[in-house]
C-alpha cells in the first residue's frame, strides 16, 4: 500500500516540471541562499550596527555612513577607486580591442598565439602580482634599470614610493592581467562578423577605418557592452593586486574601498565600519550594471531585434 | 586600389575566404610594421613577468642584486637554493595540499549543484525558470569584496573558522552562478526532440539528464570544471580572511603572509612560490586551451 503512494508520487514529481523543477534546484539554491544572500542582507544590517571583532553589536542606524562621510581617507579610497577603474578600463578596452584586431588577421600561429596571451589571466593574480612587486622594487626594478642603461632617466624610478607613482604602477599591473580577457572575448565576437561585410564595403570603397566604425564597431557594440561591464565590475572590486603590491600605501594612496574595507574590518577588528564601506560600493555597481543593461538595450532596438 | 591577383580569384563561398580573407590587398612590408611588430610587443610586455619570475628563481644572491657584473636578463650561476629554502623550510608543500584539496572539492560541489540547476532552468522550464535564471546571473555579479565581512562572521558563527570547510562551502557562492550560467548556453544547444523522444520510450527526467544530456554536454562541464578549478586556485581574499593557521592555508595566501618577514624580502622564494603555484593552472591550462576560450566567451556571450 504505501509502497504502491511512494511510487505514486515519484511518478507524480517526475511527471511535475514544477516540482522536480524544484528539487533540482535545492542544491544550488541552498547553497546560494545561505552563503550569498543570507550575508548580502547580513552585511547591510551590520553596517547599521557597532559590531567589532569578539563584540556583538547593537543597532546604531546611520551612524556609520555619518562618520565615514566625514572621514578623509574614506573619500581618497572612493576617489583612487574612480581612477583605478576608469584609467584602467579605457586602456584595458583600447589595448584589448587592438589585440584582437590584431589576433584577428591573418597571421601565423594564430591559435598558439591566442593561448599563450591569455596566459596572465589565467595565473592566480596575487602570485603574478608578487612579480610586479618586485619588477617595481625601489632598488633593483628592472624597468628602471633598462631605463638608466638607455641614459632616458638618470636615477632610479621611485614606483611605489610616491601617491602617483604607485598608482599609475598599480594601475599597468591591473591592465596588464586584464588585457587578455577583454581581447579574446572581443576575439570571438569579431570572428562572428562575416567576411563578405568587409567585402562589400571595400568595393564599395570604404577606407580601413570606415570599415571599422560602420562594419566592425557596431556589430561588436553588444560584445563590448557585456565584456566591459564585467571588466568595470572586477575592476572596481579589486582587492588582491593593491593589497600585495602597495597595502594601500604610500600613506593611502593608493587605497580602494574594497582594500579599505578589509583593512578596516579584518586587522582594525571595526567589522561594521568595513562593512558600510563594503556596501557603499554597491550604488557604484548597480549603476555600471544598469548602463551597461539599457546600452545594450538601446542598441538592439536600433538594429531591430525584438526581445 | 590594387586588382587582385588572378591566382587568387574571389570564392564565393565564405570558408574560402576565411582561410586568407581580403589579405592579398595588404603587402608584406605594411603586414610586418602593422601587425607583426604590435603583436610582437604585446606578447614581451603580457610575458615579461613570467619571463622574470622564472629566472629570478633560480637566482643566486650575486645575480639578484648586481646588475653591473651580471646582467639581469640571464642568470650566470643557477642555484637551487631559493626552491630548496622553500620546499624544505617553509609551509609550501603543505599550501599546495589545501589548495589542491580545497579547489577540487569547490568544484565537484558547485558542478553537481550546476548541472541540476542549469538543467531545471533550461529543460524543466518550471514556473519562474526565467526569473531564477536572472537571478543567478546577478548572483555572479556580486563580488566577494563585499561578502567577505559578513561571511567571517558567519563562518566564525558556524565554528568553521581557521578550516578548510570554510573554503569549500564559500568559494561555490562565485562558482555556482558562473558554471550554472555556462551550462544553461550548453543544454540550450542540445535538440528538445533526443529528450522528447526519450520521454516518449518512458525515461524519466533525471535518466534523460544522465543519459542523454550530460554526454553530450561534456565540453561544457569540462569548460565549466577546469573554470571553478582555476577561480578556486587562485581565490585570496576568503582565503586570506577565513583561515590563519599555516597548516590551511592555501597557496596565494601562504606565499603572501608567510614568505615575507618584516622588511626582508627573500625575492628567490618568493618567486619560486609564485612560480610553482602558477604552474599547476599552467598546465591544466595548456591542456584545456580551446575550453578555457569557449567557457570565457561562452559566458560572456549569452
Amino acid at each position: 500500500m504505501s509502497n504502491s503512494t511512494g511510487l505514486a508520487l515519484i511518478g507524480r514529481i517526475n511527471n511535475n516540471a514544477n516540482a522536480l523543477g524544484l528539487l533540482f534546484m535545492l542544491p544550488a539554491a541552498t547553497i546560494l541562499l545561505v552563503f550569498l544572500t543570507y550575508p548580502l542582507g547580513l552585511g547591510m544590517w551590520l553596517g547599521l550596527t557597532d559590531t567589532k571583532i569578539g563584540r556583538p553589536g547593537a543597532f546604531v542606524g546611520l551612524e556609520n555612513y555619518k562618520s565615514l562621510f566625514s572621514d578623509s581617507v574614506f573619500w581618497l579610497s572612493v576617489f583612487n577607486t574612480m581612477v583605478y577603474t576608469g584609467v584602467a578600463s579605457v586602456a584595458k578596452f583600447g589595448l584589448g580591442l587592438w589585440l584582437a584586431l590584431l589576433l584577428n588577421q591573418n597571421i601565423r600561429f594564430k591559435s598558439f598565439m591566442r593561448a599563450i596571451l591569455l596566459l596572465p589571466w589565467i595565473v592566480p593574480t596575487t602570485l603574478s602580482a608578487i612579480a610586479f612587486w618586485w619588477i617595481y622594487d625601489s632598488q633593483f626594478s628592472i624597468i628602471s634599470w633598462m631605463l638608466v642603461k638607455l641614459g632616458l632617466i638618470d636615477t632610479y624610478i621611485n614606483f611605489l614610493g610616491d601617491a602617483w607613482n604607485a598608482r599609475w604602477s598599480v594601475i599597468a599591473a591591473n591592465v596588464w592581467r586584464g588585457i587578455p580577457f577583454v581581447a579574446i572575448s572581443l576575439l570571438a565576437g569579431l570572428q562572428t562578423i562575416s567576411p563578405s561585410l568587409y567585402e562589400a564595403a571595400t568595393i564599395d570603397g570604404a577606407t580601413r577605418w570606415q570599415l571599422f566604425r560602420h562594419v566592425t564597431y557596431p556589430l561588436l557594440t553588444p560584445i563590448i557592452a557585456i565584456v566591459m561591464t564585467f571588466s568595470v565590475l572586477f575592476t572596481f572590486t579589486d582587492f588582491q593586486l593593491i593589497y600585495v603590491i602597495t597595502r594601500g600605501g604610500p600613506v593611502n594612496a593608493t587605497h580602494l574601498m574594497a582594500t579599505l574595507s578589509f583593512q578596516r574590518a579584518i586587522p582594525g577588528g571595526q567589522l561594521a565600519e568595513g562593512a558600510a564601506i563594503a556596501m557603499a560600493m554597491v550604488p557604484f555597481l548597480l549603476a555600471a550594471i544598469l548602463i551597461s543593461f539599457f546600452g545594450l538595450q538601446r542598441r538592439k532596438w536600433q538594429q531591430g531585434v525584438k526581445d | 586600389m590594387t586588382t587582385p591577383d588572378p591566382h587568387n580569384p574571389a570564392h564565393p563561398d565564405a570558408k574560402a575566404h576565411s582561410e586568407g580573407g581580403m589579405d592579398y590587398l595588404v603587402t608584406r612590408q605594411r603586414k610586418l610594421v602593422t601587425v607583426y611588430l604590435p603583436l610582437a610587443v604585446f606578447s614581451f610586455v603580457l610575458l615579461f613577468p613570467f619571463y622574470w619570475m622564472t629566472i629570478t628563481t633560480f637566482k643566486g644572491k650575486e645575480d639578484l642584486y648586481d646588475y653591473e657584473r651580471n646582467s639581469p636578463f640571464w642568470v650566470s650561476n643557477p642555484t637551487l637554493a631559493n626552491v630548496k629554502k622553500l620546499l624544505f623550510d617553509t609551509a609550501y608543500p603543505e599550501w599546495l595540499w589545501n589548495t589542491m584539496l580545497v579547489a577540487v572539492s569547490a568544484t565537484f560541489i558547485s558542478l553537481f549543484a550546476s548541472v541540476l540547476a542549469a538543467y531545471a532552468i533550461e529543460r524543466l522550464r518550471f514556473k519562474g525558470s526565467k526569473w531564477v535564471g536572472l537571478c543567478i546571473y546577478f548572483a555572479y555579479l556580486v563580488p566577494p569584496s563585499i561578502l567577505f565581512i559578513p561571511l567571517a562572521t558567519m563562518v566564525f558563527k558556524l565554528q568553521l573558522f581557521d578550516t578548510r570547510w570554510a573554503l569549500i562551502l564559500t568559494y561555490p557562492t562565485f562558482l555556482i552562478p558562473f558554471c550554472t550560467w555556462l551550462l544553461m548556453g550548453y543544454f540550450r544547444s542540445i535538440p528538445f526532440e533526443l529528450e522528447e523522444c526519450a520521454l516518449i520510450d518512458g525515461a524519466t527526467r533525471l535518466e534523460i539528464l544522465l543519459k542523454i544530456v550530460l554526454p553530450l554536454a561534456v565540453p561544457g562541464l569540462i569548460s565549466a570544471g577546469i573554470f571553478a578549478f582555476t577561480l578556486s586556485w587562485n581565490e585570496f581574499i576568503y582565503a586570506l580572511t577565513f583561515v590563519s593557521s599555516s597548516e590551511v592555508k592555501t597557496v596565494p595566501v601562504g606565499v603572501i603572509t608567510e614568505l615575507v618577514e618584516g622588511d626582508v624580502y627573500h625575492w628567490g622564494s618568493l618567486m619560486a612560490g609564485a612560480l610553482f603555484g602558477s604552474i599547476p593552472v599552467a598546465i591544466l591550462y595548456s591542456f584545456f586551451v580551446e575550453y578555457y576560450v569557449s567557457g570565457m566567451t561562452g559566458a560572456v556571450k549569452e
